[in-house]
C-alpha cells in the first residue's frame, strides 16, 4: 500500500529489529532494571544538552585563551572537566596546523567523544567510513568535500573506549573582533571530528 | 542533514545542541535501554556492551548501526543472565503483527 501523501498518519508496523528493541526493553522493565523515566531523561539529555556545541565551546575557549589551549592539549580530559564537561574515558586533543590535518575513526565499532560531540553521526558508524578513513584518507576526504594540498600531513587517530580524540581545527582568518560566543557558532561538528576544515 | 526531518509531525525536533541525533525513536529507545542496563547492572562500565558491539559489526559489518546495537544489547543481557532467550522470542511473537 503506498502512502504517498503522507496525511493518514498511518502507523508503519514495526520492523522485527524494532520488535526486538521493544521486547528487550520491557523484559527487561519487567525485572525492574531500567529505572522508571531513566530512557526517556537520557534521551533528552542526548537531544538538548549534550553535542556538538559542547565541543564548540571548548575550541573556541582554546581559540582565545593560550594557557587554556596549552593545556587542553596536553591534557584534553582537564581541560573538558574545567569546562564543565564529563568525559567518556580520556580525551586527546589534536590540533590542525597550517600544514598538518587531523581527522579521527573508529575502527572498530563506534567510540567517539560523546560527552562533547554527542551521539557520532551515521556516516562515522558505517563500514566505509571506519575502513577507508585508514586505507586511503587523502581520497575520502576529498570524496567528503575536504580537499587538502598534496603537502598535507595527514594523521588518522583510532579511537577506543580509552582515548577519545577531539580535532582542534585552525581558527579561521579574519575572525580576530568576533566572540569566543560567535567563534563557537563557526566551529563545525565535523571540522572536530576531521572530515572538514574551517 | 534533511531538513525535512526536522519537522516529524509537525513538532520542531530537537536542534539545540546542533544535530539531530536519532533516525526513529526505537533508535534512541534502545540507546536509552542500553545505558539503562550498563548503569544498573555492569556499573556504569560500558566496556562489556562496547566488546559486544564491536562482535556484532564484526559478524556483520553493513548490518545498519542501530541493528547491530540491538544484537549486541540482546547478546550482553543473555550471557549476563538477566533473561532468556525463549522469554524474548515469545514476547516478540506475542506482539502480533
Amino acid at each position: 500500500m503506498s502512502d504517498d501523501h503522507g496525511h493518514g498518519h498511518q502507523p508503519t508496523p514495526p520492523s522485527p529489529i524494532e520488535r526486538r528493541a521493544a521486547a528487550l526493553e520491557e523484559l527487561l522493565a519487567e525485572k525492574g532494571l531500567v529505572p522508571q523515566g531513566f530512557i526517556e531523561d537520557v534521551i533528552r539529555l542526548y537531544e538538548n544538552d549534550i553535542g556538538p556545541l559542547n565541543g564548540a565551546r571548548v575550541v573556541a575557549h582554546a581559540w582565545v585563551d593560550p594557557q587554556y589551549r596549552a593545556r587542553l592539549l596536553e591534557d584534553g580530559t582537564g581541560a573538558v572537566v574545567e569546562l564543565g564537561f564529563g568525559t567518556p574515558g580520556n580525551i586527546v586533543a589534536v590540533e590542525n596546523t597550517a600544514r598538518v590535518h587531523n581527522v579521527v575513526v573508529c575502527t572498530l565499532c563506534s567510540c567517539y567523544p560523546w560527552s562533547i560531540l554527542g551521539l557520532p553521526p551515521a556516516w562515522y558508524k558505517d563500514a566505509p567510513y571506519r575502513a577507508r578513513m585508514v586505507r586511503e584518507p587523502r581520497l575520502l576526504l576529498r570524496e567528503m568535500g575536504c580537499k587538502l594540498p598534496d603537502e598535507f600531513d595527514i594523521r588518522v587517530w583510532d579511537s577506543s573506549a580509552e582515548v577519545r580524540y577531539l580535532v582542534v581545527p585552525e581558527r579561521p582568518v579574519g575572525t580576530d573582533d568576533l566572540s569566543e560566543e560567535e567563534l563557537a557558532a563557526l566551529v563545525t561538528r565535523d571540522s572536530m571530528i576531521g572530515v572538514a576544515r574551517l | 542533514m534533511n531538513p525535512e526531518l526536522s519537522d516529524v509531525d509537525g513538532a520542531a525536533a530537537p536542534r539545540r545542541n546542533g544535530e539531530l541525533v536519532f533516525d526513529a525513536p526505537w533508535q534512541s529507545r534502545v540507546f536509552g535501554l542500553c545505558a539503562a542496563i550498563v548503569q544498573t547492572c555492569f556499573n556504569g562500565d560500558r566496556d562489556p556492551f562496547r566488546q559486544q558491539l564491536i562482535a556484532a559489526i564484526g559478524a556483520e559489518p553493513d548490518r545498519p548501526y542501530w541493528d547491530s546495537w540491538t544484537v549486541a544489547l540482546q547478546r550482553l543481557v543473555l550471557e549476563a543472565g538477566l533473561i532468556d532467550e525463549l522469554a524474548i522470542e515469545r514476547h516478540i511473537g506475542a506482539q502480533g503483527t
